[in-house]
């Protein structure tokens, strides 16, 4: 019988788990394969993938104006942002201009898109960590959002309200009204859902040091957003590269300190309370006007010249059969959708149909400094990663 | 925005006598440059470290399939200056059995974006540390994304009841998918 040290030894192996594509903190279908030592994190593998549909294949075979409820259905919680990015590609091939009014409108719905957002990344969040109820109360605040999204195109979720050139329709009578009076009631259920996290012991000791990323290792993964804005750069493609009619909107752009989940999500927050300003101040400033462009190429005519005017009938004709003729060239375009940097390359050649379109999704970059930013971290810990990185499958698979 | 693109294109006259620029273009305010293969992660080191330019921010690898052409792939890196707020393509052609040098030592972030562009094209990317299919099925064979690779792809996976399980078959499509080719021949 042997009493030396190495003998005694037993030699182990690190714990495989699958975090498997169905579960519920799993945001979506997620496959992550985590090595443990005991329960520590040693390594993470994001298998993606499952929710692939092959968006940028169909894309290829259909119109432009066919492809645009493709990207309502990427990221799936806030749908108009992509739409808007599609539509400012789309728009710098055309060489087309908007009219002031679309713009106004373009941004109170990517400001409202970007609450929707905030409140599901936010709810969503703290029931994974545990906190069940800011949940059930950001999604009524989201259905109140969504009724808005129906009243202005029929669709509570994937609109396809936004058209290169403006937007598809015009408001109807009263939902400058009732926005007003929702963002009115928003600040007190935005306090209520502060109140219950913010200073709360648990959430504080469940978010603060996890997950920290340091500025030049969240610019080396190529973070953007709140991501980026957590980790101290105060970065917004609504103010370095403004478009529609963001440089005359009076906002602040919010950054962290630490680099941890405690900040973005104090970041999250801080952003609803400026979109909430931004739509009040758009609201204030709304002006008359058309709500598309009125060249005929581009944008279908209105129903009521269809019925007297015959170019009005051919021009409808072959913007539904045939679709717009884009000129050759290629665009990436990028906007500051509610996750980080949404980004189009469109590529055309002189047909109708694109040639090439790349969807650039944030939360594509964020997955993939999973395995970094769980590192000796412990399991549970890898829920509040995944929730604070505000993954929704959809973008990320395409 | 007319002096903006000027003082571009004289400064990136300048970078090309350093680094061996092919070809370089400005279009709608969106500067692109087109590098040889060989010269690819030299070029993207020396933009992400030059002190003037400093691109420190991989946003995106872009790959098209221009089938007709010698060199068939082409790859954009799309990159990113925070600190003096610009953007740059670089172009690399490639054709399908000639392989890229990986940048996943440059900028972390290329990892996920040329496992997508092995998957969906075939490039080959030397030195990546985990080169796997990442969007397609487990046991998915052909590259989707390519131009020839049909629309509704070779294979169905369909529930076998005999077998009771799901199996890979031949696809069985009742109609074939249609395409409406509308392109009049007035047009240019």
């Amino acid at each position: 019988m042997s009493l030396k040290k190495k003998d005694l030894t037993k030699k182990i192996k690190n714990f495989t788990i699958n975090f498997g594509p169905q579960h519920p903190a799993a945001h979506g279908v997620l496959r992550l394969v985590l090595e443990l030592k005991g329960e520590v994190i040693v390594r993470a593998d994001p298998h993606i993938g499952l929710l692939h549909r092959g968006t940028e294949k169909l894309i290829e075979y259909k119109n432009y104006i066919q492809a645009l409820p493709y990207f309502d259905r990427l990221d799936y919680v806030s749908m108009m942002s992509q739409e808007h990015t599609y539509c400012l590609a789309l728009e710098k091939l055309l060489n087309c201009s908007v009219p002031i009014r679309a713009q106004y409108l373009r941004v109170i719905f990517a400001e409202l898109t970007r609450i929707l957002n905030h409140l599901l990344a936010v709810g969503c969040h703290a029931m994974d960590v545990g906190a069940m109820t800011p949940f059930l109360w950001a999604f009524e605040e989201r259905e109140k959002l969504m009724e808005f999204y129906e009243r202005v195109s029929g669709a509570r979720m994937h609109a396809a309200y936004f058209r290169p050139g403006g937007v598809s329709r015009d408001i109807p009578i009263g939902l400058l009204n009732d926005i007003f009076l929702f963002c009115n009631q928003f600040t007190a259920r935005l306090n209520e859902m502060e109140d219950m996290l913010t200073e709360n012991r648990i959430w504080k000791q469940r978010l603060v040091d996890i997950g920290t990323v340091p500025l030049k290792d969240a610019l080396d993964w190529g973070f953007s957003g709140v991501m980026l804005r957590g980790s101290g750069l105060a970065w917004d493609l609504r103010k370095s590269h403004p478009y529609d009619i963001y440089d005359q909107i009076d906002f602040n752009v919010p950054s962290g300190s630490n680099g941890d989940c405690y900040d973005r999500y104090l970041i999250r927050v801080f952003e609803m309370r400026e979109s909430l300003k931004m739509i009040e101040e758009c609201i204030q400033k709304f002006p008359s006007g058309s709500i598309i462009n009125n060249d005929n190429k581009i944008t279908p005519p209105s129903r009521s010249s269809l019925k007297s005017s015959m170019e009005s009938l051919i021009h409808h004709y072959k913007i539904f059969t045939q679709g717009t003729s884009v000129p050759s060239s290629e665009t990436y375009t990028a906007s500051e959708a509610p996750k980080g940097e949404f980004g189009v390359h469109l590529i055309s050649n002189n047909t109708n149909r694109p040639y090439r379109c790349k969807i650039k999704s944030p939360g594509f970059s964020h997955l993939q400094a999973l395995d970094y930013m769980s590192k000796d971290h412990m399991i549970a810990d890898v829920v509040t990663i995944i929730g604070t990185q505000d993954i929704v499958f959809g973008e990320v698979d395409r | 925005m007319l002096y903006h693109n000027n003082l571009l294109l004289e400064s990136f006259k300048y970078y090309s006598k350093i680094i061996p620029i092919e070809n370089l273009s400005i279009f709608n305010n969106e500067l692109r440059i087109s590098v040889k293969k060989e010269f690819l992660k030299f070029v993207i080191l020396f933009f992400k470290l030059h002190t003037f330019l400093q691109y420190k921010t991989l946003c995106c690898i872009t790959g098209a399939d221009y089938v007709s052409k010698r060199f068939r792939f082409e790859v954009y890196y799309e990159l990113l200056s925070t600190r003096f707020n610009n953007r740059i393509r670089i172009k690399v052609s490639t054709d399908e059995i000639t392989g890229l040098d990986s940048c996943e030592s440059i900028h972390s972030t290329a990892n996920w974006y040329e496992c997508e562009i092995w998957d969906m094209y075939g490039i080959f990317f030397i030195n990546h540390t985990n080169l796997r299919r990442i969007l397609t099925d487990y046991g998915f064979v052909g590259n989707p994304l390519r131009k020839d690779f049909p629309l509704s792809g070779f294979i169905e996976v369909r529930y076998n009841e005999s077998q009771k399980r799901v199996v890979s078959d031949q696809l069985e499509l009742s109609q074939e998918y249609r395409t409406f080719n509308f392109i009049s021949p007035w047009e240019s």
